[in-house]
């Protein structure tokens, strides 16, 4: 995971004569970090913020959400395709912990947050208050930072300090506590912008001689093969990556959230890892002579069984975070550092290569994933309307340019597996929380972040209703991303389970749904609900051209499977295709 | 207890400010890790704590995963870890007995110069012994004197430790922070505002 420190120290007085109170401080600290949206919900304890934020709604455009939950997926959809700071804003007790979830998401993923909650004032805390809750007692496992504010002064050097720690180094979440009576009482302002913190190093130091290994390594390999994880992505390294690729001539695949890093047409570009990855991506990890994993972390769900995973590999490991390098896979060579300033030394001294014999092996495989499972998957005949024939219209109906955002579960699998990128931070999904409820608000932010990009919003008939009362932002708001639910009336990804798991035995997992486009409708969005094949392009088409928010509800096949699948716990050559076929 | 457990001494090196401890021990928790002892004090540089705990565990590779993820936490400076040979180290236990039963015993000299104690407190209804040393050696004491005297109360405190290497191995990385930044900490605004 990598990130571009910025420059050091700067420091930027910006003394006045006149005390100002707390809650302006706050809303001018956040100006001065060049924050332009924020996503909040009010209450009790926030009140004297949302109060000054009134004064200056022309500058800071706040998005009221329906739920606190949908604040802070919202912020994290921002975060991730916008390349800034995130901003949630919520009042104390229920409204902070209503955010736990997203930042324990946004902790996973490394999305860069700052969420500001309210809390009761200082003279009140511990003593059990109305709407007290412990925030940081709660939130310190699950952040990279979080501080309780009980001081006036201290507000404009710790909004400083968060904006710096949420997004230097590997970047993720940070928790300000605003205890209420700060925010009225009043002093000087005076920013400082911190770019330097004695007890943190977000960049670790860059070791030539591990340069010089990598290098050498990498000349020497017969089969090297690259993993590519979000790192790259959030340390701005996508160039770096390719020249780097390019000029060894090095296949290398994404896990999911290194998805868009690189174009999926990219000619060394052999698809996604993992679970419900591509079969030689899989195959090809424990086939390898030298494994050069960049910007990401081996997830569990990326390496199966660790017993089994890549053992005959010499590791190349390259992360901004060292405690991620050797944590889960053993390491040849560990390369500490921002993969933007480590990958280009590395590429200055490697041999210009092309492997193509080894780029070959992968073929086969991937005929074969096509054979058994992508063609049926995105071409059927007949029968019921697939997921990926779907998401595989939708791309193609937006030339492949538009942002891919998914909820969790079946379709986001399909979603990732089918949707098809060109440019970077194109997909914005709960990699490693895995949380069901994030598709629709995550959605509403990167629409914020990405205003001139079309946002196509994938959700299940189960994780849509999770947090469906984000319509009522969309209404309000007028926000416009697309949303297409591929409903099965089931939770897929649990069925698929319990079919091979747990003897066909559906416990809770079928689910009667409301008529989605009616509630669509109430909010004044306009959808279509297709059934059959043949309306599915015009509808497509429709919710594209389409000036606004559109719900396109496509019936699918009610006990569709994601193949090919690492059954969990087993080795990444245990990939199956599912439908009796034999690799 | 298996045969194969060590027992590790971490020591965290923080910013003085509230909640660290608790970031710390939620790192031990998650990795089922149970602390032994726990010391915490100013360490010798100005504004820095240091915390000294110990842990067992039959897996080297588990402690070298658990510093790197002590050492990424804001608040932390820098964490280490060190097995016995590689410290002096030390425990303080306080005895509190019955002056009666050690009269009836012999006599306080015959204690203190068996067992190298130093007395704290002498009143007609009970004394109070201190004695420092590894943990074996208090827990000895603690157990001669359970049997022979009886003892009314005992506390002993966490492992404090000194590596045997010659600098306090902070000091280098805060002279390097300086010379990287070009800045003195207690000029710069990187320092807490308590320290400001």
């Amino acid at each position: 995971m990598n990130k571009v420190n910025p420059s050091p120290v700067i420091v930027s007085p910006s003394a006045e004569a006149e005390p100002i109170t707390g809650s302006e401080i706050l809303i001018r600290a956040l100006l001065e970090e060049g924050v332009e949206t924020i996503f909040g919900y009010p209450g009790g304890a926030i009140m004297p913020v949302f109060d000054s934020l009134y004064d200056y709604r022309e500058r800071i455009k706040h998005v009221l959400v329906r739920h606190e939950q949908g604040a802070i997926h919202a912020a994290q959809g921002y975060a991730r395709v916008s390349d800034k700071v995130g901003v949630a804003l919520v009042t104390s007790g229920p409204g902070a912990t209503n955010t736990i979830t997203g930042i324990t998401d946004a902790m996973m993923d490394s999305t860069p947050l700052v969420v500001i909650s309210g809390q009761v004032i200082s003279s009140l805390l511990g003593s059990d208050a109305f709407q007290e809750a412990d925030v940081i007692g709660i939130t310190q496992p699950i952040t990279k930072w979080s501080y309780q504010i009980r001081r006036v002064e201290d507000i404009a050097w710790a909004v400083s300090r968060a904006f710096y720690i949420a997004s230097s180094g590997r970047p993720g979440p940070v928790v300000l506590d605003i205890a209420k009576d700060t925010q009225v009482n009043k002093c000087l302002y005076d920013y400082r912008k911190i770019s330097f913190l004695r007890s943190y190093q977000p960049l670790p130091d860059i070791d030539e001689q591990k340069i010089r290994m990598a290098a050498d390594l990498i000349n020497s390999a017969c089969k090297p093969y690259a993993l590519v994880g979000q790192g790259v992505i959030l340390g701005r390294a996508e160039e770096e990556l390719r020249a780097f690729l390019e000029k060894a001539g090095i296949p290398f695949a994404s896990t999911i959230l290194g998805l868009s890093a690189v174009p999926t047409d990219h000619p060394l570009n052999c698809g996604m890892l993992g679970m419900h990855g591509n079969v030689a991506p899989n195959i090809k990890t424990n086939e390898c002579d030298v494994l050069i994993a960049i910007g990401m972390r081996f997830d569990d769900r990326v390496t199966g069984n660790l017993k089994t995973y890549a053992k005959q590999a010499k590791v190349i490991h390259f992360d901004i975070d060292p405690a991620e390098i050797s944590k889960n896979v053993q390491t040849t060579v560990k390369v500490p550092g921002d993969v933007k300033q480590t990958l280009p030394r590395v590429t200055e001294l490697l041999e210009e290569r092309s492997h193509q014999e080894w780029l070959a092996e992968f073929k086969p495989y991937e005929e074969k994933e096509y054979e058994c499972v992508i063609r049926q998957e995105l071409f059927p005949d007949s029968g019921a309307i697939k997921m990926g024939e779907v998401v595989n219209k939708v791309t193609e109906a937006t030339h492949n340019r538009a942002i891919c955002v998914t909820d969790v579960g079946q379709h986001q699998m399909m979603g990732a597996r089918y949707f098809k990128y060109t440019r970077s931070r194109s997909l914005v999904t709960s990699g490693g929380l895995g949380t069901m409820g994030f598709g629709l608000p995550a959605g509403i932010g990167a629409k914020y972040g990405a205003p001139d990009r079309t946002v196509c919003i994938f959700v299940g008939d189960g994780g849509l209703q999770m947090t469906i009362q984000e319509f009522g932002t969309i209404m309000e708001h007028g926000v416009d991303v697309k949303i297409i639910l591929l409903n099965n009336h089931y939770l897929g990804m649990v069925r698929q389970w319990q079919e091979l798991f747990f003897d066909e035995r559906y416990s809770e997992t079928h689910m009667k749904s409301p008529d989605f486009i009616k509630i669509a409708e109430a909010y004044h969005i306009s959808g279509r609900k297709v059934t059959q094949r043949e309306e599915l392009d015009a509808a497509i088409d429709e919710m594209l051209a389409h000036k606004g928010a559109y719900l396109l509800e496509v019936v699918v096949e009610a006990k569709g499977m994601v193949y090919p699948m690492v059954p969990a716990g087993g080795s990444v050559t245990d990939i199956i295709l599912g439908n009796g076929y034999k690799l | 207890m298996s045969e194969k457990r060590t027992l590790y001494t971490i020591t965290v090196f923080s910013e003085n400010t509230v909640g660290v401890l608790n970031q710390i021990t939620t790192i031990f928790t998650r990795r089922q890790l149970n602390i032994e002892t726990l010391s915490v004090s100013p360490s010798a540089i100005r504004g820095i704590h240091k915390f000294t705990i110990t842990t067992f565990s039959d897996s080297e590779e588990m402690i070298q995963k658990l510093i790197p993820l002590i050492d990424k936490r804001v608040d932390i400076l820098k964490a280490y870890y060190n097995t016995d040979e590689d410290l002096v180290h030390q425990e303080v236990a306080l005895y509190k007995l019955s002056t009666e039963k050690v009269l009836e015993h012999g006599s306080i000299e015959y204690l203190v110069r068996k067992y190298n104690v130093c007395i704290l407190e002498v009143s007609k209804d009970c004394v109070v012994f201190l004695k420092a040393g590894h943990y074996e050696e208090t827990q000895g004491l603690f157990d001669e004197l359970a049997e022979s005297i009886g003892v009314l109360q005992f506390v002993r405190s966490g492992r404090i430790a000194i590596t045997k290497s010659k600098v306090e191995r902070l000091s280098d990385m805060l002279e390097k922070r300086e010379r990287e930044q070009n800045i003195n900490f207690a000029e710069s605004g990187a320092l807490l505002r308590e320290e400001r």
